[in-house]
């Protein structure tokens, strides 16, 4: 297990360091000129001279490369052009709307999908199952920001216009402000997220729960006279449960790109607007360090998921 | 040669029962595949659908000239109301307009120019570079399979949307810039299929006599390989179809796609957003569409690996 761990984590490594690398050639190598994009359009050329001897983009590149890498691994991201303030505060500032989001999100995704899929496959070809079924194919099918501008319209403003004003249409509550207050802002955001995504989970739990259900070990379980539900959630869940578990760790990069298009529609202020602003206003330093801040945590997350997994399944612990 | 072999391999299927006809006629895989297709309800709906769409798509300027308006023409004498708001549909405006005062339905139909040009040419592109790359790490194995096998896991782990962010930030949205970004990120996926297939494929005997007739890694690939690998990858394109439109739709309506005033379902959807409590009809014609367009190739996409693999396991089962 250690050493399916250690594998995992040096995966997570070199991704996060093909990633930065990505970001700097992007941003310092690709033949585009910052310095001028940053001085704006109608800048003199000494302006522009100036701006780019203060990034210290003519220095040699390897140069550049080293400095770029050694702020990284201090945490230095930078200061925003736009409103001059420290990148890493501006991130600190966003990002427990995000990841309250993110998590809700991932919770009420797995537990849907997984109690769908579960419940689908006991009964396969009920009700039950063509209802799971045909819900998962709509939602499949649904783009996110879809779907968040159907809840906008008629669980935000068709509820408000009936007088029922329960589902806020936009904002943020802290949670350590009002707990409650923080639910009910994020309940619409949450379950955009997670519909679209759940749709997938509810079919792969399904179908490898079917499989397990057919092993050797749930008819002996079944055979020592051990309830259903104990056969099923104890015996057949544990070991269908692998492959959702993986797929998890695979999607978690749709989990950022769903927080992303939800902030935007939801009016969120978390790390998506964030990035989404500092595109609007050219602000290099934070664009560069929302990629690099949430890739980490997505890295970060995939090992989080890999440790699931190795607790999950008995023949990874082994080894 | 290889012809007769490839047809023994996939023709693993059971034979139909011949309808008391004194010749047995045969049939090849993919004929059958073609008849159980057409024989589905759903995937013959599907097809007309997404058919239907198409047409509405390239016929997009002749709609214009009988709507008497081009998809960018502001009529504000009719097309609002005094008070500046859109107008509700009506028979000079089948799904009403904008809030320039613009012919919903002729935008609707531009727009499905831009979705299917996107979710075509991006996901024949991803398979075409997934198949390359994939049949290239397969067949050789190593430490060539090793780095792209390996470049693929980055990828497919890669926030995506926010490094489209990101590249858009630096080199301005467009169509091209967003085709680019969905391909990049979705060879990958083609990719991982086809190198399993390939280095299942690479062990079989024919192969092995292909190699013992002095054929050339080149020839063994796109000759006795290949045809092999059709039918997967036939599936996921027609899946990868409906997730690249979505894609589109979500770049253009973060305003990191189609650049506005053309139109597309995303960047409608978002120009939407800002009244649909005084203009319902604004959202529900592009949200429409879209979702009808990403429901039918879904669907059809499954009928395909439905006629291709009758065993398989299906995306959406369906009782028949």
């Amino acid at each position: 297990m250690i050493r399916f761990l250690v594998r995992r984590i040096i995966l997570g490594l070199v991704v996060l360091w093909v990633i930065t690398a990505a970001v700097f050639v992007m941003f310092y190598v690709a033949p585009h000129n910052v310095a001028r994009a940053i001085a704006g359009r109608q800048a003199s050329p000494d302006t522009v001279a100036a701006v780019s001897r203060r990034l210290g983009l003519n220095r040699p590149i390897l140069d550049q490369y080293g400095s770029y890498t050694w702020h990284l691994l201090h945490g230095n991201l930078g200061y925003s052009f736009y409103n001059s303030t420290a990148v890493r505060s501006l991130l600190w500032q966003r990002a427990p709307v995000s990841v309250s989001l993110a998590l809700g999100a991932a919770v009420i995704w797995l537990v849907l999908g997984v109690v769908s899929g579960v419940v689908a496959a006991v009964r396969p070809r009920s009700l039950v199952d063509r209802g799971a079924n045909i819900a998962a194919l709509f939602f499949y099918s649904m783009p996110s920001f879809l779907l968040g501008a159907v809840f906008l319209y008629f669980l935000f403003f068709r509820l408000h216009l009936a007088g029922v004003g329960f589902f806020p249409g936009s904002g943020y509550v802290p949670l350590t402000q009002d707990p409650v207050e923080w639910a009910r802002h994020l309940i619409l955001p949450w379950f955009t997220v997670a519909l679209v995504t759940a749709a997938a989970y509810t079919r792969l739990t399904r179908s490898s729960m079917i499989d397990v259900l057919g092993e050797d070990y749930i008819r002996t379980a079944r055979a020592k006279g051990l309830r259903e539900r104990r056969v099923i959630y104890r015996h057949a869940l544990r070991s269908a449960l692998t492959p959702v578990v993986t797929q998890f760790g695979i999607d978690l990069g749709t989990l950022l790109g769903g927080v992303i298009i939800v902030e935007s529609i939801f009016g969120l202020p978390g790390l998506g607007q964030l990035a989404l602003q500092s595109v609007a206003n050219e602000d290099q330093p934070v664009i560069i360090g929302t990629v690099i801040v949430a890739s980490a945590c997505i890295v970060v997350a995939n090992i989080a998921v890999d440790l699931g997994y190795a607790l999950l399944d008995a023949r990874v612990r082994a080894h | 040669m290889s012809g007769i072999l490839i047809e023994s391999e996939v023709g693993a299927l059971p034979p139909e029962p011949s309808a008391g006809g004194p010749a047995i006629q045969g049939r090849s895989p993919w004929r059958l595949a073609w008849a159980r297709l057409r024989s589905d309800r759903v995937a013959i709906g599907c097809a007309t659908i997404i058919l239907l769409i198409s047409l509405f798509a390239i016929f997009a300027p002749l709609i214009a000239h009988i709507a008497g308006h081009g998809p960018n023409d502001q009529d504000l004498t009719n097309g609002l109301t005094p008070g500046g708001l859109p107008r509700g549909p009506s028979a000079r405006f089948w799904f009403g307009t904008d809030d320039l005062g613009r012919d919903v339905f002729v935008r609707v139909a531009y727009g499905a120019r831009i979705s299917l040009i996107a979710g075509v040419v991006a996901s024949f592109l991803a398979c075409t570079i997934g198949v390359l790359i994939g049949m290239t790490a397969g067949y050789f194995g190593g430490a060539v399979d090793t780095f792209l096998a390996r470049a693929m896991d980055v990828i497919l782990s890669f926030p995506f949307l926010l490094f489209a962010i990101a590249l858009i930030s630096l080199v301005g949205p467009s169509l091209t810039v967003a085709i680019g970004i969905i391909v990049f990120f979705s060879w990958a996926a083609v990719g991982r299929i086809v190198r399993g297939q390939t280095l299942s494929i690479k062990e079989r005997e024919y192969i092995e006599a292909g190699r013992s007739l002095g054929a050339s890694d080149v020839r063994i690939m796109f000759v006795d390989i290949f045809p092999n690998l059709l039918a997967p990858v036939l599936v996921y394109l027609t899946l990868l179809i409906p997730a690249s439109i979505a894609f589109e739709a979500t770049l253009s309506f973060l305003g990191l796609g189609v650049v506005p005033p053309t139109a597309s379902w995303g960047n409608m959807l978002s120009e939407s957003l800002g009244f649909y409590q005084v203009a319902w009809w604004f959202e529900l014609f592009p949200g429409l569409f879209l979702l009808a367009t990403t429901l039918s190739f879904n669907l059809l996409g499954d009928s395909v690996r439905d006629a291709l693999d009758p065993r398989g396991e299906r995306l959406f089962r369906r009782a028949r």
